[in-house]
């Protein structure tokens, strides 16, 4: 389904962390939103997830989320927070099944058939299945990582939301946690991802938002949004740039 | 699936076990009497006088022990549930203590007797403030060493409270008897005092095992948990009024009995695991067991005057409470770090 925001503002403590943000990504579409620490990126996450107050409307294809009740939109909206909270040592199996929470599915042990058909299938896709029995919290940070998303997955929610998924994870995992959510939204589901990481947004990202504080300043392919200009204003740098497999490669230079 | 099945499996056990810990507390006495005579007299046969002692005079007492235990672990479970937290208990943060306050100062200042429903109604409202206020002091995802230094803060006013209400008992044997109510015991309790507190210890147990999916959810953290669809706010509210109920209808017929609480989850997740939702019931099951233990014990260990069960569950509790610090010592030390 289309993400479509209109004037999107978030106001913590007094301090406006998100002014005026209108954006459109279509379904099917994996966005990269980028920026310089308290651009706003995850205030920007969190009001689409209704985790904290906004003002302006949010609308995920028909339906305008904020008219939801938190129940109804968690099944349109799966969130991925920062760290890979796991506070439990649950066994992996039981973290992804919360998945399939907000669809009823709240008793690992006695879910339908097709909550645990949602459930294997998310763990195939992250690559996660020997891992099910396993405690989360034994788990390396790749593993945890992989989980986590795992756990976003089975949601099967048509809006995927996930801020630094790739954080502290080493390089290989870092990939692999972009294909999985570059596969998800081949898969149909819009999907944005916050990441510090420019060039694993040209690469993956069919769409890059770019905020400075509080406010969008560039959003479209990434060619266009990680233009030399807007990395010099926003950033403060510059960037090499090359190709390789079709794909752009760039990495921060200067 | 297996899991749940060693869940169900531990709870059918540890039910037996309280059962038959109930059975030998009915026995056990001036007047012991064998299970068989116990069980006989509370079916209504046997001798007149064995049904008496059994029916009316220590059927109360192993009633209570059962019901106070069981919110007390409980309640426990479901705080570290919320606060994601395995060191979280009412006794811990000032809840009994609170409660105790509450009905001392209702019974000093002469505003109700010790029979009288204003008893577990003030002592209800004073462990909802301390709840209360430690959710509100600690703040949203509040660190380990703030929630410890909050409870301790609260417990300690709660306590200073109690010792003015002391302070001006209008005669030394009144303080004297405060004194000794605050110890916590189960003796000489009567239908009377089963009747004020069991209504609000199961309506607090039912609100607390109402949210059970939802403090599965907050393994992921509060905002995880939000976002799939749990109203943390709400239950928050729920929990600190379950908790509420249930503590402070306890300390208002038994005094002040710390630490099953804190014992009981420990002791049931290495039986059905660390899933937050499937430990409430057995950890309810274990705090019933390991009361109605205690308060055997306090009645068969010899000593010249009576040990009051809120003595004996502490004695035994605190050690413990160490032992879990030098276990989360790592965890801790990051907490403190951080």
């Amino acid at each position: 389904m289309t993400l479509r925001t209109e004037g999107l503002s978030v106001t913590l403590g007094g301090r406006r962390v998100l002014a005026d943000v209108t954006l459109d990504l279509p379904a099917g579409r994996l966005a990269a939103i980028v920026g310089p620490n308290g651009a706003g990126k995850t205030s920007l996450l969190r009001a689409l997830a209704g985790l904290v107050g906004s003002r302006g409307r949010i609308f995920l294809g028909a339906s305008e989320l904020s008219g939801l009740g938190t129940r109804a939109r968690a099944r349109l909206v799966a969130y991925l927070p920062q760290g890979h909270v796991a506070h439990w040592p649950l066994p992996a199996r039981d973290i992804v099944a919360l998945g399939r929470f907000p669809h009823g599915g709240r008793d690992p042990g006695r879910l339908g058939p097709g909550d645990r058909e949602a459930v294997a299938q998310a763990m195939r896709v992250t690559g996660t299945t020997a891992l099910a029995d396993r405690p989360v919290t034994v788990l390396s940070g790749g593993e945890r990582a992989r989980v986590a998303l795992a756990r976003v997955f089975a949601a099967g929610a048509p809006l995927v939301l996930a801020d630094e998924p790739t954080a502290a994870l080493d390089p290989r995992h870092q990939i692999e946690v972009m294909r999985a959510l570059q596969a998800r939204a081949r898969a149909g589901a819009t999907v944005l991802a916050v990441t510090h990481d420019l060039g694993l947004a040209a690469r993956f990202a069919d769409e890059v938002v770019v905020l400075q504080d509080g406010a969008l300043v560039a959003a479209g392919s990434p060619d266009a949004a990680l233009a030399d200009q807007v990395l010099a204003r926003v950033f403060g740098i510059e960037a090499f740039r090359a190709e390789r497999d079709g794909a752009p490669v760039l990495v921060p230079w200067s | 699936m297996v899991r749940s099945r060693r869940g169900a499996g531990a709870s059918a056990a540890l039910a037996i076990l309280a059962v038959a810990l109930a059975v030998a507390s009915l026995g056990i006495g001036p007047v012991r009497l064998a299970p068989g005579t116990v069980v006989a007299a509370l079916l209504g046969q046997g001798d007149e006088a064995a049904r008496l002692i059994v029916r009316e005079i220590r059927l109360p007492r192993a009633v209570l022990s059962l019901a106070i235990g069981g919110i007390l672990g409980l309640s426990g479970a479901a705080l570290q549930g919320l606060l994601r937290n395995p060191l979280a208990a009412p006794s811990l943060f000032g809840a009994p203590q609170a409660a105790a306050f509450g009905a001392v100062a209702t019974l000093s200042l002469g505003l109700a007797d010790a029979l009288s429903y204003a008893l577990p109604l003030a002592a209800i409202a004073g462990a909802f403030l301390s709840v209360f206020l430690l959710l509100a002091v600690a703040g949203r995802e509040a660190g380990l060493v703030l929630l410890i230094l909050a409870g301790l803060a609260i417990s300690s006013l709660a306590g200073a409270a109690t010792a003015l209400a002391m302070n001006l008992a209008p005669n030394p044997f009144a303080a004297l008897e405060i004194a000794f109510w605050l110890l916590g015991s189960l003796e000489d309790r009567s239908f009377r005092h089963v009747a004020m507190a069991l209504p609000f210890i199961l309506f607090g147990g039912a609100l607390l095992l109402s949210e059970r999916a939802s403090f599965r959810a907050l393994t992921l953290g509060e905002e995880a948990a939000q976002s799939l669809g749990v109203e943390v706010g709400r239950l928050r509210l729920v929990v600190i009024v379950g908790v509420a109920l249930g503590v402070g209808a306890s300390v208002a017929v038994a005094g002040t009995i710390g630490f099953i609480g804190l014992v009981a989850p420990h002791l049931v997740r290495p039986l059905v695991g660390s899933d937050p939702a499937r430990l409430l019931v057995p950890s309810g099951l274990a705090g019933a067991c390991l009361l109605t233990a205690a308060d055997i014990a306090v009645r068969i260990i010899p000593s010249t005057t009576d040990i009051k069960v809120g003595v004996l569950t502490a004695i035994i509790g605190v050690p413990f409470f160490l032992t879990l610090i030098v276990r989360e010592r790592r965890r801790l030390a990051a907490g403190l770090a951080a």
